[in-house]
């Protein structure tokens, strides 16, 4: 359980975010299904979706309980407007058809949730450590599966290498909201749930340089654009993304199956 | 009074360990290492405890219910089954036996222990593991780092020339 200086209600955002990273991430991923290049794409793309469900779904419940407020994973999940969702915009951006663009959102991504995830197992709030404990499992494969793709691309055909390296560029202005704090994230850092998300960087700086070299790609030299997401300012392409995934179940309320 | 089955922890583990995986249906959740704890408190009540292979397993409902049917059944009335994550399940806690019995089915075992340290970013240096394919001995090519389910590699194995799965290490 949390720190006894930690409030619940800051524990409640700062599990809400990451479980809402995962939650979009996953729910990109899903839209892949039958569209990727190759039939053990489409397993891979489905498997690690799966993967980030299950641990949006942990974190999830985990902040409804936090929240005492009745609420659920399910509501959470689909029954928050856009502006409640705490997703960085990195994980938000379509791309679908753009399959290099889904695989430099998922080497950034899990180029920080591996070395965050592995710091959170040293959380001082112990639920969070062990649904750290179990996932970081799994992001390893995920982030290796990035790498491996980016490598194939980026050192492919003049083609495929121009069509990698126009994506990191694209993508890369929302690559680094990841690091960014505000007061609960400082306040979470000081009570030791959450790293200092300075601290998770050079672990992500060394990763993201060596899929990059060994890939034939240039870093870009631009900066990352300031992050919003956090506080609830999302992209045009949350709205639609919500739309979809929340139909079903804000058409058949409380249905179970 | 009413008598009921034996409420001793050998008793309802032994009828709790025949629910298998809906996927693998050779292996029991007591093969797989999933099933963590059988406590039977003082008036009968049972209390199992089961661990998820994934965060994502879709099995983890089947389970409940599984365990909850098979030990309704045997004339357990008061059942309840509680999902732990820590520690976080590995491949590690597959069995022998479990790993004799997915070897027969056709499916390879995890071949060493849980993968720590650093992640691999080089395609230079991926080396995967070295499986033997489960029907003629000879070795297997990876061919796809995920396989038909979360918990699986696609393997081909270089003698007989069929696909098979491989159950990674994690």
């Amino acid at each position: 359980m949390a720190s006894p200086q930690v409030s619940s209600v800051d524990l409640f955002e700062g599990v809400l975010r990451m479980a809402d990273d995962a939650l979009i991430l996953s729910h990109r991923m899903t839209e892949w299904a039958s569209w990727a290049p190759q039939l053990e794409e489409d397993m891979a793309l489905a498997n690690i979706a799966l993967d980030l469900l299950g641990q949006a779904r942990l974190l999830l419940t985990y902040a409804a309980e936090l929240e005492g407020a009745g609420r659920d994973e399910d509501a959470l999940a689909f029954l928050r407007p856009e502006r409640e969702f705490r997703c960085v915009l990195l994980v938000e951006q379509p791309t679908v058809h753009h399959f290099d663009r889904l695989i430099a959102v998922l080497l950034t991504f899990s180029a920080w949730w591996v070395p965050m995830l592995q710091s959170l197992t040293r959380s001082s709030d112990v639920r969070l450590a062990e649904i750290a404990a179990k996932s970081v499992k799994e992001a390893r494969y995920h982030l290796e599966h990035a790498a491996a793709w980016t490598n194939r691309l980026g050192d492919g055909t003049a083609y495929s290498r121009a069509r990698m390296q126009q994506a990191v560029d694209e993508i890369w202005p929302l690559a680094g909201d990841v690091f960014e704090a505000d007061e609960i994230t400082e306040r979470l850092v000081c009570a030791g749930v959450l790293p200092d998300p300075e601290a998770i960087r050079p672990a992500w700086d060394a990763a993201i340089d060596q899929v990059l070299a060994e890939a034939t790609l240039v870093r870009p030299a631009r900066g990352f654009r300031p992050g919003t997401g956090r506080r609830g300012v999302h992209s045009e392409h949350l709205g639609y993304l919500l739309a979809e995934m929340q139909s079903v179940h804000r058409m058949h309320p409380g249905a179970q199956w | 009074m009413t008598v009921g089955p034996p409420a001793t922890v050998a008793a309802v583990r032994e009828i709790v360990s025949r629910v298998v995986d809906p996927e693998i249906p050779v292996l029991t959740i007591a093969d797989l290492g999933i099933l963590r704890d059988v406590r039977v408190g003082p008036s009968g009540e049972v209390e199992v405890v089961i661990t998820p292979t994934y965060s994502g397993c879709p099995a983890m409902a089947h389970f409940e219910s599984e365990i909850s049917a098979v030990l309704g059944q045997a004339g357990y009335g008061e059942v309840s089954v509680t999902t732990v994550l820590s520690p976080p399940w590995t491949t590690d806690d597959i069995s022998a036996d479990g790993r004799r019995k997915l070897t027969a089915y056709g499916i390879a075992p995890p071949v060493g222990r849980a993968p720590a340290g650093p992640v691999n970013l080089s395609v230079a240096t991926h080396r995967p593991p070295e499986v033997v394919c489960p029907r003629c001995g000879a070795v297997g090519r990876e061919s796809a780092r995920f396989g038909s389910t979360a918990c699986k590699a696609a393997y081909v194995c270089t003698g007989c020339g069929e696909p098979f799965d491989y159950v990674k290490a994690i």
